[in-house]
């Protein structure tokens, strides 16, 4: 078994083995971003607590998929401190988020940490920045169109959707375990959509208009 | 909505439950009538968004929970889930609602554009907490007809049940299932992964790190001396029992292991039959350790 974060979890080339061939200087571009980032942040419940991170790293040692990021926790919020958020965006760091919450529970300073790895994403989704290995983001991409068309998940069409914009050869690894469950009687291969999906549009669509981001 | 003597709920299956998970809403809806409790389903409920919805785009997926928090109040009962990721973000929906006036009027003014509202009166439940909290140790106790002597099982609680708002059990060190198994008449063992991710949609996506991080749990529970583990969570539920092969081989260690609901075993304890709570769907032996193991 590799070690956590050994060369065996990170696939391609490393994003800090190209970094460190280029001058560290934060570009405009990536300060305007990590000034948007900010403004963002501010904005959600408790958001305003990482201006007061001290860089401790128990968000880091908390984290069950930190030793596989390029970027861990708190080097994120150094990173957005140095103005250079978009380092981090391009790196799979964010995407390997799996919502656990331990680094919010445990933060000294309360910072919700969670919650500010899901802005994350939302500002790489919202200018495309992440890294075409980031199968997450697809997935995620992918679960949000099949909510969208039918107002409840749908397991096969999900998956379909899924393995034919990542590696449609990959979904024959997940055979066996779709024939255990097909014996079984647990997959349902025809969407279900609810009555209120026009309703449900509406609302969205009422966001949409109010400026909701 | 007062909590402390409800009996009758909404009930949000939510969509794993309705597909890959359908054992886990037969078996809670047979305990439930046991218990004396009426989850009538929330009709024409809609996804709660989860994890991936959140990461894409957050007030629509407000809005996804604040719907299906519009259709319970309309009913006029709370809302129970058994589902820790649709439990997290109806809750969390609620909780930003009440605490964020600005939020609050956004989803409001979305909702009426569906012709809905929502007013805060709603409680979000998981019927976990239902069952320990509400119905409580005594009458828990006095459904058991078929104690569950001798069975050693290792409660796995995942993440979202218990983080990151506390509210209804410790973050790091949950007890409503280890209290529960006690009192059907088995032993929990003591197992520190119990509340450590699983890897979630990662076993899809990111197969070497969910398989690593499942395989510690399974490991956890074996070297625990468990006989079985129990979840309260579909998604757990489908990582713990899905790739034992993988995720042994991931971490290099023996992970067959019974995973079953924590609503199947109180069950079998409360003498339901196999077939009521669907013991057959699951991918792992539970019926054989349950013969094995259980003393009669």
């Amino acid at each position: 078994m590799p070690p956590c974060g050994s060369a065996l979890w990170r696939t391609g080339d490393s994003e800090r083995d190209i970094l460190r061939k280029e001058p560290i200087v934060a570009t405009t571009e990536a300060k305007d971003l990590s000034r948007e980032f900010l403004r963002r942040v501010h904005e959600l419940p408790q958001g305003k607590k990482i201006d007061e991170c001290i860089q401790c790293g128990t968000c880091s040692a908390s984290c069950p998929t930190s030793a596989a990021m390029e970027y861990g926790p708190r080097e994120i919020i150094a990173a957005l401190r140095a103005g250079m958020l978009d380092r981090v965006l391009r790196s799979n760091t964010v995407w390997l988020c799996a919502s656990c919450y331990s680094c919010t529970v445990r933060c000294p300073a309360k910072i919700p940490f969670t919650d500010v790895m899901y802005e994350l994403k939302r500002l790489g989704i919202k200018y495309g920045i992440y890294p075409k290995r980031t199968t997450n983001a697809v997935m995620s991409e992918a679960f949000a169109e099949v909510v969208d068309a039918h107002g409840r998940n749908a397991e096969p069409k999900l998956i379909r959707k899924y393995y034919l914009r990542t590696n449609p050869f990959k979904i024959f690894g997940q055979l066996g375990l779709t024939m255990r469950l097909i014996a079984r009687g647990r997959l349902d291969f025809l969407p279900h959509t609810i009555k209120g999906i026009e309703g449900l549009r509406k609302m969205v669509a009422a966001a949409e208009e109010n400026g909701s981001q | 909505m007062n909590t402390t003597t409800n009996t009758a709920f909404s009930y949000f299956p939510g969509c794993s439950v309705q597909g890959t998970n359908k054992a886990y809403g037969i078996s809670t809806q047979k305990v439930a009538k046991v218990l004396g409790l009426e989850l009538v389903e929330l009709d024409d409920w809609n996804c709660c968004g989860a994890t991936a919805y959140m990461s894409i785009h957050e007030k629509h997926s407000f809005i996804l929970c604040a719907r299906n928090l519009a259709l319970a109040e309309k009913e006029g009962r709370d809302l129970v889930t058994v589902c820790n990721g649709c439990y997290l973000v109806l809750r969390k929906t609620s909780k930003y609602m009440a605490e964020d006036a600005k939020l609050r009027v956004d989803i409001q003014k979305a909702l009426a554009a569906g012709g809905m509202e929502y007013n805060g009166h709603v409680q979000v439940r998981h019927f976990l907490d239902v069952v320990v909290r509400d119905v409580g140790e005594e009458r828990v106790r006095e459904s058991v007809t078929k104690p569950l002597a001798g069975l050693k099982v290792a409660p796995y609680y995942g993440c979202q049940i218990g983080r990151p708002f506390a509210e209804i059990d410790d973050a790091e060190d949950p007890q409503m299932m280890d209290r529960l198994t006690e009192w059907i008449g088995a032993e929990p063992v003591e197992f520190p992964l119990k509340a450590k991710c699983c890897g979630g949609m990662m076993m899809t996506t990111q197969s070497e790190i969910g398989q690593e991080l499942s395989g510690k749990i399974l490991r956890n529970a074996k070297r625990a001396g468990a006989d079985c583990i129990i979840t309260a969570c579909p998604l757990c539920q489908l990582n713990l029992e899905g790739y034992q092969d993988a995720a042994g081989a991931a971490v290099g260690a023996d992970c067959d292991i019974p995973v079953l609901y924590f609503t199947q075993l109180l069950g079998v304890a409360q003498g339901l039959s196999p077939k009521d709570l669907a013991l057959a769907d699951s991918l792992t032996p539970v019926e054989a350790v349950l013969a094995e193991k259980v003393r009669s």
